[in-house]
């Protein structure tokens, strides 16, 4: 690697236009959103203004934000994410730790057929668990022919979980894969070797062995489930609302941004303390030598 | 040792691959994982309109869906925003790759950070973030009251900005393999700087620039999120329509032209993995 001060012609030329395109439609319109998490709408004749704000006039947003209502929605969007992301735990390890032991042709197939789903719309995903859940969707057909049903499975919490794990299902499988994939396999063949259940292996040596990629894992499903809006939108009932949702309705139909910008660097902050607490993970298990 | 004189060959303690029951996980998670997918595919292709049951095989949905002008304007004005974000998110790409690959620079761990900011956020931070800048700059007003296709510009710029950190990753990861004695060897027979990047840099770097390119298309076609929120009122792209269609229940024709899009994503896809794969034979 150079020194940037050897080059600084080509330094520069490559640096500034990622940096300025950065800085100007990212860095610069978080910055407003900053700002107008601190304002209000304007008061103009004693009528509360559309599109007229007050600047950065002090914590209000945020006081509010602490309400019991919105803290229900907060508190029920972390049960949620949390709940999803340990299904996708429970269901994505045996896939990753098959794939592993799996013959080495089959392997690529295999990830390819985790991962092609994470590439198609998330729309189109969502939209087609609709069609086989809802009312006269085929779950219920073929129920039906047992006489069973029909049962309203959409449009409650169990439908956008069950959507948030079929959505982000790759993102946790391939960390995992990655780790296990590591995974020095003489440890498990020493463990079994020494008398421990397959059961014992497992529970004492590879889930401690391949930490970093379960906590990997977690954050990279629980972050996009928390800031969520598409999935409880399409598959919730009214009551199945997220933080993703109020945001939303704050810069649609409530028409209240100094409300919503407020929510949303609370998303933010959140998202940062799930990476600074991996952050911290990963320097854990450096000590420990994996 | 009790167990292993009664073992068959595949049958060691560490064969879990040929396992019955992680056979059997693995058939019925893949089969949660397609069946949704499949049956849309195949009821893309069916003549009742209700869509439940079985009743042969058509294009009619196909043709309808073509016929159906909002939903081509659409699919085209989702096209045309990804060709062009495709371009910029590459070169901005590609430009921040060579930077952090080749410089050493103070604060440059800072510098990552902050490029892979976008990735990192949740994307209706993201989407409101924008949707703000935008209305409070004027270019919201500037950019809807301009003929198409430049009215498609306020998402073009929120596309590439989420895509181009991407296609840096990616082709970042492809420059790690070079061997820089190539470039040392360049110089030392006289090329310049330029000379020494486009033909011997360059194609290197092409597989890589290939799969953020194509990478980088399908975010672009995929994105909901983001062009939810900084679209304007008029235009309207393909995920968008799709949603607003969705939302008043379930059709034949969503099922065509979503079978259109998966079909052109897989395809992407699969040529990035492809292009992506690990050089087998030349070692750079």
């Amino acid at each position: 690697m150079d020194n940037w001060k050897q080059n600084p012609r080509v330094f520069w030329t490559l640096g500034l236009p990622p940096s300025i395109w950065l800085l100007l439609f990212f860095i610069i319109p978080l910055g407003f959103l900053f700002v107008m998490s601190f304002s209000d709408k304007a008061v103009i004749d004693g009528q509360i203004s559309i599109n007229e704000y007050d600047y950065l006039t002090g914590f209000s947003n945020y006081i509010r934000a602490v309400d019991p209502l919105y803290l229900t929605i907060m508190w029920k969007s972390i049960w949620i994410s949390a709940l999803a992301t340990a299904l996708c735990l429970v269901v994505a390890y045996p896939i990753a730790f098959g794939i592993c032991f799996a013959p080495n042709r089959w392997k690529p197939l295999l990830l390819l057929l985790v991962v092609l789903p994470f590439w198609i719309n998330l729309l189109i995903r969502t939209y087609a668990l609709i069609a086989v859940f809802r009312t006269r969707g085929y779950v219920n057909e073929v129920l039906g022919l047992v006489g069973l049903g029909p049962f309203e499975m959409l449009y409650n919490d169990f439908a956008v979980i069950f959507g948030l794990v079929y959505v982000y299902m790759p993102f946790m499988v391939l960390p995992l894969y990655a780790t296990i994939e590591r995974l020095d396999k003489s440890f498990l063949e020493a463990s079994l070797d020494l008398g421990a259940s397959q059961f014992q292996t497992f529970l004492r040596v590879t889930v401690p062995l391949t930490m970093p990629g379960i906590i990997s894992g977690v954050i990279l499903v629980f972050i996009p489930c928390l800031g969520t809006f598409l999935t409880p939108e399409l598959l919730g009932g009214a009551n199945a609302i997220m933080i993703g949702n109020v945001i939303e309705r704050q810069f649609k139909a409530a028409n209240d941004w100094p409300f919503g910008a407020a929510l949303s660097f609370l998303l933010m902050y959140a998202t940062f303390g799930a990476l600074a607490l991996r952050y911290l993970f990963t320097l854990r298990s450096k000590g420990v030598g994996v | 040792m009790r167990s292993a004189a009664k073992l068959k060959p595949g049958q060691g303690p560490l064969d879990y691959g040929n396992r019955t029951w992680l056979k059997v996980l693995f058939v019925s998670i893949f089969f949660i994982l397609y069946a949704p997918i499949l049956t849309l595919i195949a009821f893309s292709f069916n003549t009742d309109r209700r869509g439940i049951v079985w009743r042969g095989f058509t294009f009619d949905n196909y043709v309808k869906a073509w016929n159906n002008d909002s939903l081509i304007e659409a699919l085209t004005n989702s096209l045309v925003i990804a060709f062009v974000a495709t371009i910029f998110a590459t070169i901005l790409g590609a430009l921040a790759a060579l930077l952090l690959w080749r410089f050493r620079f103070p604060m440059k761990g800072g510098y990552e950070g902050f490029m892979a900011l976008p990735i990192v956020i949740p994307e209706i931070c993201m989407g409101v973030a924008l949707l703000l800048f935008f209305v409070n700059s004027g270019m919201m007003g500037f950019f809807v009251s301009m003929p198409w296709p430049l009215n498609l510009g306020n998402i073009i710029i929120a596309h590439v900005t989420f895509c181009f950190p991407f296609v840096a990753v990616v082709v970042r990861s492809r420059l790690v393999g070079f061997n820089r004695q190539l470039e040392e060897a360049s110089r030392d027979l006289g090329a310049s700087e330029w000379q020494t990047f486009w033909s011997v840099i360059l194609p290197y770097m092409k597989p890589g620039l290939i799969a953020g390119a194509l990478l980088a298309f399908t975010l672009s076609l995929d994105d909901f999120v983001i062009t939810f929120f900084t679209s304007g009122p008029e235009t309207v792209t393909f995920p968008v329509k799709v949603y607003s269609l969705v939302r008043r229940g379930v059709s034949p024709e969503i099922n065509a032209a979503s079978t259109v899009l998966i079909v052109i994503t897989v395809v992407a896809t699969v040529l990035a993995m492809k292009l992506q794969a690990p050089p087998k034979a030349d070692k750079g």
